[in-house]
Parts: structure tokens; C-alpha cells; sequence
């Protein structure tokens, strides 16, 4: 590989690190009576942001209250993140295309098993009422959205990538690039 | 035939303008404030005979806020809460009410600072500091040796001082039980300098001024070069103590008096002045205990300024002064003789130069009187009638109002020539211009406010609404924009521009900052305790429940203490709690405050007790039961919430 490619991917792996010391994912939302918005921060081993708000909030739609132990990911989520900057950086020191593709694959992996795993959760959440919460709404289901936004009664929910998640994106996209660019336009 | 058409032509021609002839075309424009858009201004209004302060939006009129102050305010409990009765405690005990004149609003180098808002007791003389980070009262101290605390309170270039002074003199000391006919023997002014700790803002009188008995009415501390003087007005240099109306208004002159509180303070580092007993009430709110406490103090500094020399000056100024203000670069104060047909305008630098040529025309009591001339800058000539108070813009013009000729003559201090007049509607007493009393002013508006508005509004019967009216000063001509109706009966106002309190606005208090002994900081620290006779409820509210909302075991005779603690860490969410039977008020209570509502039930029975604050969509559902049982009876104390217990079929 070339050796601004090396470099460069290197750098890339290395960033991952950052995404452990910032927040992944964000979650906003807006109701008339929040026209501020509330916020929640979803963090690599924690979820900060309104929680006390929403939590009180959502005892009238009878959702569970967030907590940190709902999330039994946030124990190892990290050791993965370092796991997976390791893998990243063998591409680049023993000079081998192959193994980037394979580190490639592991981010992608990675990336839409936390989307499931998120998914699984929102799932959940949003379904698993309480039976007796003063709010029923027939057929409704208040599972927030993986990405963009969608209206859950009075709310507007918004969910997207945090600073930490478009670390990760821009890594994988940078690797994509180098990739392409290192098989089909460079000559070994 | 034609004579009676050539006399109504006549009487037509002279009526004056109607109040819709004098509105012009674009007024609207100028004070609309579109929904969802801030006004430019903080407007803090005194709400006079209602003992409190109201915040206005300006340009807009609207009204934001009341804040009580020195009035019980049923509203929100303040007066009625347990927390709040000792803010308003004095040395005559609990005073339910008082009379609010003059707000005053902190400053540093003489400029607005946003920090906290002063205001007058008139009645039982006190003066309050409001803190507007939260805009509720903070701090009230009494002032002894006073009586109608009307010269009050205005405040130096740094906030260094509130000053107070007394517009009855009053029997000074300790023997107080004379004959009224001993005035001039017995009878003292006293103008109280109340320190300002620069950082919390707490209040004590470093010193009181004896001064020989007249009545102070108004008064502005010096800025810029005169930072260091006062300057009050005074009227009854006749000294009279009876029909006031007739005996006080015969000479021709009364006094501006001008205080050095620099030299004062000198004689204080020297050890001069005397501690005298005094009887007075300090009374302070924290903010992390969410309890006012109340002090009694007894003791206070007293400066002779007939012996102490070089403190303070008279200066004869026509006809009953009432308002006595420094212009924003400290040089000019003008003052206003209310029966007077011209305003004297005196110049600081030839106050300064007659004091140092000793060119007085004599002594009052024992204070040297600087001759007329020798101070005077100049008059303005025919103003108008029944001139009382001047604010200034920043282009060096002064705006004075005219309670009997109801109006504002605009005017320039240098020149002293009357440049424009507009009518008021009716009868004007006060008026403000943004950062008008400061170095600083903002221009752009002045409102009066009037004491009459008979024809302004839809009439409400006997008693009518009180009014202010907004006009605009940027051009040379003043212009009316709006009219807008005021609560209590508003005297003097401050307004201060939106960017320097807005940012500071506290939304929620800190439930981990919460120091009262009874918070509950949770569901699970709720609870209800028997000490003897008394009920302690320590009660949860939050989004929609109270915690515990079935109570029992509570007998006829035992006082019930309902500490309520709102939980909720959210701005605009207050909870209300209302017992039916209370015989006081309800409390509001804040997110992360505290509140206790007293309640003593006279009979046996179940009670309902509710939420009075629409909090949520499930607020009718806020409710609980607490049940009294007859003195001597044996239920258990329990208390409970969300559990259900098997129906009970026997009635007791």
C-alpha cells in the first residue's frame, strides 16, 4: 500500500479510540410544551441528557424508566471499540490490503449490530407497556426511531449519530475510499 | 339662529384634542411585539398602595409578573407559607401590607448591572432588594427612627449605598412620648445609608444622618464627578405639623440638601458618631433552605451633621421640591419645586466652589445655606405647571412631568430651552425613560404614569383603572404610541434593557442543593410524623401525583404542617397544594423548592387536598384525602399512596 495509505488508516483506527470519551448517538425530541427540545446522549458505557424529564414523562404512556442497567452492552461495549482498533491497525503496520478489507468488514459488522442491538432495545421499550399506565392509546406503539425522525403523539423524535457516531462513519467511509482506491487504481 | 352656531363653533374650537387626534399613524407598528417575539425592555413598575412591584414588557405594555413584596400575595402563599411569614415581620410584628413607591435598580460606574431591584415601604419604613435572577424578594430590612419612607430608595454610582429618607420627621431616641406641638425641639429627619455587601447583596445600615426636622420627599445620588454626593429634596422648612397643605407652603423657598457620604464615612473610619438603641427587622431569604429568617436588631450608627462639619450643605430651591435628579454626567441636578413656576437647574462644580468661598447666606439649625445664585446653573423659564420629576436621554435633553398642566416639556439641560411638549392622560406623576437615572440612558421611550385616567378605558365603576402611556423619543417630537393599564397605583419605574437580566433567569432550583429541614428529596423520604400535637407531612409533588395522598391519624387540635417538595427538575413546572379548611392561602412551590402550608383542622372529618397549579394533562387527578379524627381518639398515623386496601364495610 502507499505510504500515505498506511498512514492514513492508521490515524483512522487509532480515531476509534476518541468515540470511547464522546457521545455515539443522539436523541431529540420536541412537544408543544418543549419547544427547546429535550435530549438524550447515548454514550459508549452511558446515557445522559433529560433522562429525569422524559423518565417522568413516559410514566404516563407507561414506558420503562432509562436507566443504566438496562443497557447490560455498556460493560463491554468499549473493550470492543479497542478490540476493534487493534484489528485496525495490523492492516497498516504488516502493509497488507487484505487484512484493511477484512477490518472493513468487521466495522460494518460492528456498525449494523449496534443498529440491531438498538433496534431490539427500542423495540422493546416502545412496546412493553405498563398495563396500567394512565395513557393507553390503542395500536400505539412508541418505539423511537433508529434514524431521521417520527412522531410519537405529542412528540417529534429525532435520532441520529452523536460526535462518536460520525467518527465511525467517517472511519468507514475513509477505509471504503483508501480501499478502492489502493485495488483498483494502484498497480502492486 | 347664527349666534348660537358662532358659539358652538366657538366651544368646538377651543376644546382641546381628543385623545384620538393625538395618536398618529404608525403607533401600532411601534409597539407591536409579534407572538413568540421579546420585548426590548424590563420594565419594574412599584405598584404603590398594592405594597408590590410588577414587571411590564416594553414596548408592548404587557404585564409579565407580580412580585410581592411587601403586601401578602395569597397568589403564591408569600406571607401565608410558613417560609415566607418572616420576610415580612418588623419590630411591630407581622405587617400584611405596606405601600411601594420607588423601584431601584443596581448599578456599577453608574450604569445598570441587571443584579437586584430595590423598593420603599412607605408606611412602616423598610426597604426590600429583589433579586432578579429569580425576581422574588430577597431581603427587607426595617428602618428605625422613620417615619413614611418616602425619600427611598435610591442608590450610589456602584451600588455601594441604598439611602433612605424619612418624609415625617419623628421623635428620635429613646423618649419618644412628646407633646406634637414640640416639633422643632423634639423632632429629627434621619437619612439612613444602608451598605450593600457587593457580592450577595446583603443589607445593613452602616449610618443614620440626624438631621434638623423638615420633610424629605425625593433624592439622587451624584455620578461621575458628584460620586460621592447626595442630593434630597425638602420640603416644610416652615417646620410645621399641622395643615401641612397651607402651613408648609408659605415660604418661598425650600431646600435641596447635598450630603458628602465620603467625608461621613471619614468621620466613621475616625471613630466618630454614636451607637444608639434602635429597635429593627432584618429579615433574609436563602435560597438553598427556602426560609426567610427574621432578626431583630437593636443598635445603629447616629452622625451629627451640626457637629460633624462638611457633610451637609442647604441650598434654598423654590417652592416644595419634590424631585431632585443628577443628570448622567453628574454635573447638573435639577430640581423640581411643585408649586413652582420655573425649574432651577444647579450646577455640582459651583456647589463645589461655594462651599470652598464659604458663600452662604446664613445657617439652618445649624447647617450652613449656600446662597441661591451661587449654585445655580440656570432656570428654565416657564415650563409649565406643577413640575415633579426629570429623567434624561442620551443626547443630553431632560423630560420632566407636569402634574397640573399634565404633561412631559422636553428640554435641553444645557441650553435650558423647552424644545417639546405632549399631553398625558391624565395628570402624570412619575415617569421613566430606559436607564433614564443611570450614566447610561437608552432613549428610544418615555412613559408616564398618571394618576387619573377618567374617559382611557371602559369604565369599572367607582374606581378605575391606573394607566401608563408610552411615548416615543427618538425624533424631536415626542410621539403617544400606547396606552396601558397598571395594577396598585404605580409611582416611579425603572426600565432596563431585556439583555442584561434575560440571560440570568434561574429555570429550576437544584433539588441536590435543597436545604430545608423538611425536603423530601423523593417518593421514598415521604412521610408523616407526630412531634406532640403537631403534624409534620413530609409530601412529594410531581407529574401527577402527591406523595403520600391518604393520611389518617390526625386529631382535632394538632397543627398540620404540609411540607411539600416539588421534584420535578423541569422549568415552568410549579405545583400547587390547597387544603379545604385552610385558613390562609395556597402555597406555589417551584421545581426543587420547599413549602409548608400550615392548616388547623376544627372539626372531624375527611378533607381533600389538591394541586391548584395546572401541571399536566393528568392534573385534576393530583389529588389526596387526609382524615381528622376527634381530640383524644386512637387511629393510627398511617399515610400511603397507590394502595389499595380492602373495602372497609363498618362505617368507623
Amino acid at each position: 500500500m502507499h505510504k500515505n495509505s498506511r498512514i492514513i488508516l492508521a490515524i483512522s483506527a487509532l480515531a476509534l479510540v476518541v468515540t470511547i470519551f464522546v457521545p455515539l448517538w443522539r436523541i431529540l425530541m420536541w412537544a408543544p410544551q418543549y419547544p427547546e427540545s429535550l435530549s438524550l446522549q447515548i454514550w459508549i458505557d452511558n446515557i445522559t441528557g433529560d433522562l429525569r424529564t422524559i423518565n417522568a414523562l413516559n410514566h404516563y404512556i407507561g414506558m420503562k424508566q432509562i436507566q443504566v442497567s438496562m443497557f447490560p452492552e455498556f460493560a463491554f461495549l468499549k473493550y470492543l471499540v479497542l478490540i476493534l482498533t487493534v484489528v485496525g491497525l495490523a492492516g497498516p503496520v504488516f502493509n497488507s490490503r487484505r487484512m484493511v478489507l477484512g477490518w472493513m468488514l468487521l466495522l460494518v459488522l460492528a456498525g449494523a449490530g449496534a443498529l440491531v442491538d438498538f433496534y431490539r432495545w427500542g423495540y422493546d421499550y416502545g412496546h412493553n407497556l405498563d398495563p396500567s399506565a394512565p395513557i393507553k392509546v390503542p395500536g400505539m406503539a412508541y418505539q423511537p426511531p433508529i434514524l431521521g425522525t417520527k412522531q410519537l403523539l405529542n412528540f417529534t423524535a429525532f435520532s441520529g449519530p452523536d460526535v462518536g457516531g460520525w467518527i465511525f462513519v467517517a472511519v468507514g467511509a475513509i477505509t471504503a475510499i483508501l480501499l478502492v482506491w489502493e485495488f483498483r487504481f494502484r498497480k502492486i | 339662529m347664527l349666534i348660537p352656531c358662532a358659539l358652538w363653533l366657538a366651544v368646538a374650537g377651543c376644546k382641546p384634542q381628543t385623545p384620538a387626534q393625538v395618536a398618529t399613524g404608525d403607533a401600532a407598528a411601534k409597539v407591536y411585539v409579534a407572538p413568540g417575539k421579546y420585548d426590548e425592555f424590563y420594565n419594574f413598575v412599584s405598584g404603590g398602595f398594592n405594597g408590590q412591584m410588577t414587571v411590564y414588557g416594553i414596548p408592548s405594555g404587557r404585564l409579565f409578573k407580580t412580585i410581592p413584596v411587601f403586601s401578602t400575595f395569597p397568589e403564591n402563599g408569600y406571607g401565608y407559607s410558613e417560609e415566607s411569614k418572616p420576610m415580612l415581620n418588623t419590630s411591630h410584628g407581622f405587617i400584611p401590607w405596606d405601600d411601594l413607591h420607588h423601584p431601584a435598580l443596581s448599578t456599577t460606574n453608574g450604569e445598570h448591572d441587571g443584579r437586584w431591584a430595590f423598593g420603599n415601604a412607605n408606611n412602616t419604613p423598610r426597604v426590600a432588594r429583589i433579586d432578579l435572577k429569580t425576581f422574588t424578594t430577597a431581603e427587607i430590612i426595617e428602618l428605625p427612627n422613620s417615619g413614611g419612607n418616602h425619600s427611598s430608595p435610591f442608590i450610589t454610582e456602584n451600588t455601594e449605598y441604598v439611602v433612605a429618607g424619612t418624609r415625617f420627621s419623628v421623635p428620635v431616641g429613646d423618649n419618644a412620648d412628646v407633646p406634637i406641638s414640640s416639633y422643632k425641639k423634639n423632632f429629627r429627619g434621619t437619612i439612613s445609608f444602608i451598605k450593600v455587601d457587593p457580592s450577595s447583596g446583603r443589607l445593613s445600615i452602616n449610618f443614620q444622618l440626624v438631621t434638623p426636622a423638615v420633610d424629605f420627599d425625593l433624592a439622587r445620588a451624584g455620578k461621575g464627578p458628584s460620586h460621592g454626593w447626595f442630593f434630597f429634596s425638602c420640603y416644610n422648612t416652615e417646620r410645621a405639623y399641622t395643615l401641612l397643605e397651607v402651613n408648609a407652603t408659605q415660604k418661598d423657598k425650600d431646600f435641596i440638601m447635598a450630603v458628602n457620604w465620603k467625608k461621613a464615612e471619614e468621620y466613621i473610619a475616625q471613630g466618630q458618631g454614636k451607637k444608639v438603641k434602635a429597635r429593627y427587622a432584618h429579615n433574609v431569604m436563602d435560597e438553598k433552605t427556602h426560609m426567610a429568617t427574621s432578626e431583630i436588631l437593636n443598635e445603629v450608627l447616629e452622625l451629627d451633621p451640626v457637629q460633624l462639619k462638611d457633610v451637609v450643605y442647604f441650598i434654598p430651591c423654590p417652592k416644595s421640591p419634590h424631585g431632585c435628579d443628577t443628570d448622567p454626567t453628574g454635573e447638573y441636578i435639577v430640581a423640581s419645586g411643585k408649586l413652582a413656576a420655573l425649574i432651577p437647574v444647579f450646577s455640582f462644580t459651583k456647589i463645589q466652589q461655594a462651599i470652598a468661598a464659604k458663600d452662604f447666606e446664613g445657617d439652618f439649625a445649624g447647617i450652613p445655606v449656600i446662597k441661591y445664585e451661587s449654585a445655580l446653573y440656570g432656570e428654565v423659564k416657564k415650563p409649565g405647571l406643577g413640575p415633579l420629576h426629570t429623567e434624561f436621554d442620551d443626547k443630553g435633553n431632560a423630560y420632566t412631568s407636569f402634574f397640573v398642566s399634565s404633561e412631559i416639556v422636553k428640554w435641553n439641560v444645557k441650553s435650558l430651552e423647552v424644545l417639546d411638549r405632549v399631553p398625558t392622560y391624565y395628570s402624570i406623576g412619575h415617569l421613566c425613560v430606559p436607564g433614564g437615572p443611570t450614566r447610561k440612558p437608552h432613549g428610544k421611550y418615555v412613559i408616564a404614569y398618571n394618576k387619573i385616567t377618567k374617559d382611557r378605558y371602559l369604565p369599572t365603576g367607582p374606581e378605575l383603572t391606573q394607566s401608563a402611556q408610552l411615548y416615543s423619543i427618538d425624533g424631536d417630537k415626542m410621539q403617544l404610541l400606547l396606552d396601558f393599564p397598571t395594577v396598585g397605583e404605580p409611582h416611579y419605574a425603572e426600565a432596563i434593557p431585556a439583555s442584561l437580566v434575560m440571560p440570568n433567569s434561574t429555570k429550576i432550583y437544584r433539588i441536590e442543593e435543597n436545604q430545608h429541614p423538611y425536603a423530601a428529596k423523593g417518593e421514598k423520604e415521604a412521610k408523616v410524623e407526630r412531634k406532640g400535637n403537631e403534624i409534620h407531612i413530609y409530601m412529594t409533588a410531581i407529574r401527577s401525583h402527591l406523595t403520600p395522598d391518604n393520611i389518617e391519624g390526625v386529631r382535632v387540635g394538632d397543627d398540620v404542617y404540609f411540607h411539600v417538595t416539588n421534584l420535578e427538575q423541569d422549568w415552568d413546572v410549579p405545583h400547587g397544594l390547597a387544603v379545604k379548611g385552610a385558613a390562609n392561602a395556597e402555597i406555589l412551590i417551584m421545581p426543587g423548592e420547599t413549602q409548608t402550608l400550615k392548616w388547623k383542622p376544627l372539626t372531624s372529618g375527611v378533607f381533600p387536598f389538591y394541586c391548584t397549579d395546572f401541571c399536566s394533562a393528568l392534573h385534576q387527578e393530583m389529588q389526596g384525602y387526609i382524615r381528622v379524627s376527634p381530640a383524644g381518639s386512637n387511629v393510627p398515623l398511617k399515610f400511603s399512596t397507590g394502595k389499595v386496601e380492602p373495602e372497609t364495610t363498618t362505617g368507623k
